[in-house]
């Protein structure tokens, strides 16, 4: 199959790259651009390990052609921290323990990042609602909804 | 005992690679000139192999090589070294395959789609054999055999007994007879199995994978492929999750490792989660019997216990799980007689073994159920009959265990005074409660490792920072935040001054790995003594330069080398290294610690306790089950690390309740009908309850500064305090796991047709 331009921009890098255009998202953040970050879980949309942000909406990267995110503006795990200075959201995970083995957590991290950036005072309910499609097998996600809900408050207080 | 490490909530050490994505598991990984492999597995439950033809998928452009049994030395291999009859499973199979996802061959190519494409291209010729998929028909005479010489298809029976049985049902006031249907349940590990295998043409074969026991998986593969352990280097660095699934040698392993020592090139194999749900393992689907006799004030007199598992299509680490179910029937309490016979029966289906509480949470959701069943036949309450017969410190189960440390009797106050606080509940909702216990490691060898159970070295550099290199594994856990917390504690240092070397069979010294929550007590053991080899060194250099009298002795806390009865007469931790290292002639101060357990019974060298009461809300329109809240009082000894305590407890509750629940693997002729994330379900974050702890202060002698298990354990009373919830909210009694609405709603349905039936 021929190869087709994308045009991306991932944590604030832009790419010009030849693709399959079947590719998927995931699969050339992972296979093209070497962000390992991103996991995956399942063949069925369903586990939110790959979410990364397009344009600041929380997505499944497995759940959309790459080419679909032509000329978009990706965040992946890797681009949220500034340097060594880690996004109020990565701290209070540290703070909290929420995470185990960990496998969950730059989806988790992802799509608490874009639920916080619309929501800046969220109950616990919609915390709970925010992370409904992310998957996580060890922590029972109470210690994640206690460190979103902590990050909340942290960035309430930055701003 | 003041301690300045212990019970203070320490971030994971692993957490900062964790949160920025840097964290490379064996998922990640990639080498130059990799390969891709993919596995064909077995579309029949019980079929014969007349031929396989590769041909056609070796001339498929990018197609590298394929491997079938005839590729393997044949043998029989699994965890059993010690009892070679229980080795009963080949890596590829040769002559017969016994559950539909066996694997039979493999390929590698450039690219996973070019692997895909050539295993349709194999052709295998079967022919297929009547199967048999449940226990209780496979062990009926005329069932199809499954494995040669296992009559009736019984790979192994357990029994366990003590006290005079018959005696005791004849003094009792009340039996009580009851069977219970316990489910199976997949692990469901976020990272499915992977390896990467990396053969080189000097004889040396390096994997990496997500594994519990990198020395285990070292061994299993040096013997399967014919090689010297020294020449098998396991690494397994981050594990994407593991409970229990990743404890034996997998197809990941040990397809990537035939291939790369065919072609000399790293090959990589990842399965997916289809092959994850239908060609790994699970856990262990029991049916109970048990009767039991009891006084008339609630006093346990007898219990005979019947079990008969459905093993599956290999022995797996199954016989394990027979065993402890058959054991923790018995807990946590004081039977003055006990008989226990399980029998595991082979059946054509994916094979079942270890799993986070081992056969545990079967036994607690069997007994736990009943027992609240015979309390209400008495009319006593159930917190009364647990405490009238709950373990106490210093109990003996004759000829299997003795019990140091128990902390039940204060687990289950403080649940009586939160159910008591939660007054009277509205209707069709319920509390129910469960206790439990579990072992902190078992003492079996049947791996026959020559080695001791766990090891530690330790070696100190001249700025102070403490490398440890340990063969424990943390899965995620947080083991190694907890032994470095151990070290520190010990050795007088804080835990950021430990830098933990593990997963890592050719840098490491050998651990059992993390299976049977064994880690915190046996490594932290090993753990312990070489930190405190350590520092008796440093003391003798210390003790010359602070010169106290003899009566005294030294110490180190918190960098600080003091005199104990004198802690103003001290001298910096730093200093003291620097004088040793330069007295030593320039080596770095050493230390090597090991742990196994010797006269501790046949089981664990120390048990946990804990009681958790569970609240829900039944729909009777719909039968819906919601869950309100969990509170679980529980005794892990001494706490390492709070934060780690309380992730493995709401974690393990989750699991757990999902086990009492929503979680289900149904068959239909040996093939699983749900093997994906949509139709599985695991609990989401909206459905989790309200989860509170109560730490019960005790401490284990065996254990390290008084620490017992704190990871397993928690997954044993949920589905049972969860069933006994239910009956007190609506008033019906589910005996078989998972109590879906449908069960409840039929159990409704029931009850109302009896009431009509008596009026």
């Amino acid at each position: 199959m021929e190869k087709q331009l994308l045009r991306i921009t991932v944590n604030s890098q832009g790419y010009e790259l030849y693709i399959n255009p079947k590719a998927l998202l995931v699969e050339v953040l992972r296979d093209h651009l070497n962000l390992s970050g991103t996991k995956r879980g399942c063949e069925s949309a369903s586990c939110g390990l790959c979410t990364v942000l397009l344009n600041g909406m929380a997505v499944k990267s497995c759940s959309i052609l790459a080419l679909q995110a032509e000329g978009a503006e990706i965040i992946t795990v890797e681009g949220l921290a500034e340097g060594s200075l880690l996004h109020p959201i990565q701290k209070a995970f540290l703070d909290h323990g929420a995470f185990q083995c960990g496998f969950c957590t730059s989806g988790m991290l992802m799509s608490a990042k874009a639920f916080l950036d619309e929501n800046q005072n969220p109950t616990m309910e919609e915390i709970r609602e925010g992370i409904h499609g992310n998957l996580c097998r060890c922590t029972g996600y109470r210690s994640i909804l206690r460190a979103i809900s902590a990050a909340a408050e942290d960035i309430g207080r930055g701003r | 005992m003041k301690y300045t490490v212990l019970n203070t909530p320490v971030h994971n050490l692993d957490g900062m690679a964790k949160v920025t994505g840097r964290a490379t598991y064996t998922f990640d990984i990639k080498l130059p000139n990799m390969l891709y492999g993919k596995i064909l597995r077995s579309p029949h439950p019980h079929a014969k192999i007349l031929n396989i033809d590769t041909s056609k998928a070796e001339r498929v452009m990018g197609v590298e090589a394929v491997v079938t049994g005839k590729d393997t030395l044949g043998v029989k291999q699994g965890t059993w070294r010690r009892y070679p009859d229980l080795c009963d499973e080949e890596i590829l199979a040769r002559k017969k395959v016994r559950y539909i996802g066996e694997p039979v061959a493999a390929v590698a190519a450039v690219n996973e789609d070019t692997a895909e494409e050539a295993l349709n291209l194999i052709e295998v010729d079967y022919e297929p054999l009547p199967a048999v998929f449940n226990p209780m028909e496979a062990i009926k005479e005329g069932a199809p055999q499954i494995h040669e010489g296992a009559e009736r298809n019984i790979n192994v029976t357990r029994h366990m007994e003590w006290g005079d049985v018959e005696e005791g049902f004849k003094k009792s006031d009340y039996i009580r007879e009851d069977w219970f249907k316990c489910s199976s349940q997949a692990h469901v590990s976020m990272e499915t199995h992977c390896a990467v295998a990396d053969f080189t043409p000097d004889g040396k074969l390096t994997v990496w994978t997500s594994a519990q026991s990198p020395y285990f998986i070292q061994v299993l593969l040096s013997w399967v492929l014919g090689l010297k352990e020294s020449n098998v280097r396991v690494i397994s660095r981050y594990v994407g999750g593991a409970f229990g699934g990743k404890v034996e040698l997998d197809s990941a392993q040990f397809c990537s490792s035939l291939l790369s020592m065919k072609l000399c090139k790293p090959v990589k194999v990842v399965l997916t989660r289809e092959e994850e749900f239908t060609a790994t393992r699970r856990r262990t689907p029991m049916v109970y019997y048990l009767k039991t006799g009891v006084k008339k004030d609630g006093t346990f007199m007898a219990k005979e216990c019947r079990v008969f598992t459905d093993g599956g299509a290999y022995t797996a680490f199954g016989a394990t799980a027979l065993y402890l179910t058959g054991f923790f029937q018995s807990f946590p309490y004081k039977w003055p007689s006990y008989r226990y016979d399980g029998y595991r029966v082979y059946t054509n289906t994916i094979p079942s073994s270890a799993m986070r509480g081992f056969g545990a949470p079967q036994a607690t959701f069997a007994g736990e159920t009943q027992i609240d069943l015979i309390a209400g036949d008495l009319g006593i309450s159930p917190i009364e009959v647990r405490r009238k017969n709950g373990m106490t410190p210093n109990y003996e189960i004759p000829g299997q265990a003795t019990i140091q440390s128990c902390g039940l009797r204060q687990c289950l106050d403080r649940i009586e005074e939160w159910i008591k606080s939660r007054g009277e509940t509205p209707p069709n909702r319920g509390i129910g409660t469960a206790s439990y216990g579990f072992m902190s490691g078992g003492i079996f060898n049947w791996f026959d490792t020559p080695y001791a159970f766990s090891s530690a070295i330790i070696k100190v550099n001249v700025d102070g920072k403490v490398d440890l290199f340990i063969g424990a594994h943390d899965l995620g856990q947080g083991s190694n935040t907890t032994l470095a917390m151990i070290c520190a504690e010990e050795l007088g240092v804080h835990t950021e001054d430990i830098r933990i070397h593990t997963g890592d069979t050719d840098i490491c010294p050998v651990d059992l790995g993390a299976w049977g929550s064994r880690q915190t007590l046996m490594s932290g053991n090993a753990v312990k003594m070489a930190a405190s080899e350590v520092k008796r060194q440093l003391l003798e250099f210390a003790t010359a330069k602070l010169g106290p009298n003899v009566i005294y002795d030294l110490d180190i806390k918190d960098r600080w080398v003091h005199i104990v009865a004198r802690p103003d007469k001290r001298i910096s931790y730093f200093e003291v290294l620097k004088d040793a290292i330069r007295a030593k002639n320039g080596q770095p101060i050493m230390g090597r610690g090991y742990y196994t357990p010797h006269r501790k019974g046949m089981i664990s060298p120390a048990y946990s306790f804990g009681v958790q009461a569970v609240e829900v809300e039944v729909d009777p329109e719909t039968g819906k089950i919601s869950l309100i809240n969990v509170v679980t009082a529980h005794d892990c000894g001494q706490v390492i690390n709070p934060l780690g305590v309380k992730g493995q407890l709401e974690g393990a509750i989750a699991m757990a309740a999902g086990y009492g629940f929503t979680e289900d693997l149904p068959m239909e002729n040996g093939n699983i009908l749900n093997p994906n994330l949509v139709d599985y379900k695991l609990l989401r974050a909206t459905e989790i309850p309200e989860i509170e702890i109560i730490e019960i202060d005790t401490y284990e002698p065996e254990g390290p500064f008084g620490a017992k298990e704190a990871g397993e354990g928690l997954t044993n009373p949920t589905a049972a305090a969860l069933a006994n919830a239910v009956f007190n909210a609506v008033g019906v009694s589910i005996k078989e796991l998972p109590i879906t609405p449908e069960k409840v709603l039929k159990a409704l349905k029931e009850k109302s047709q009896k009431k009509t039936e008596l009026r």
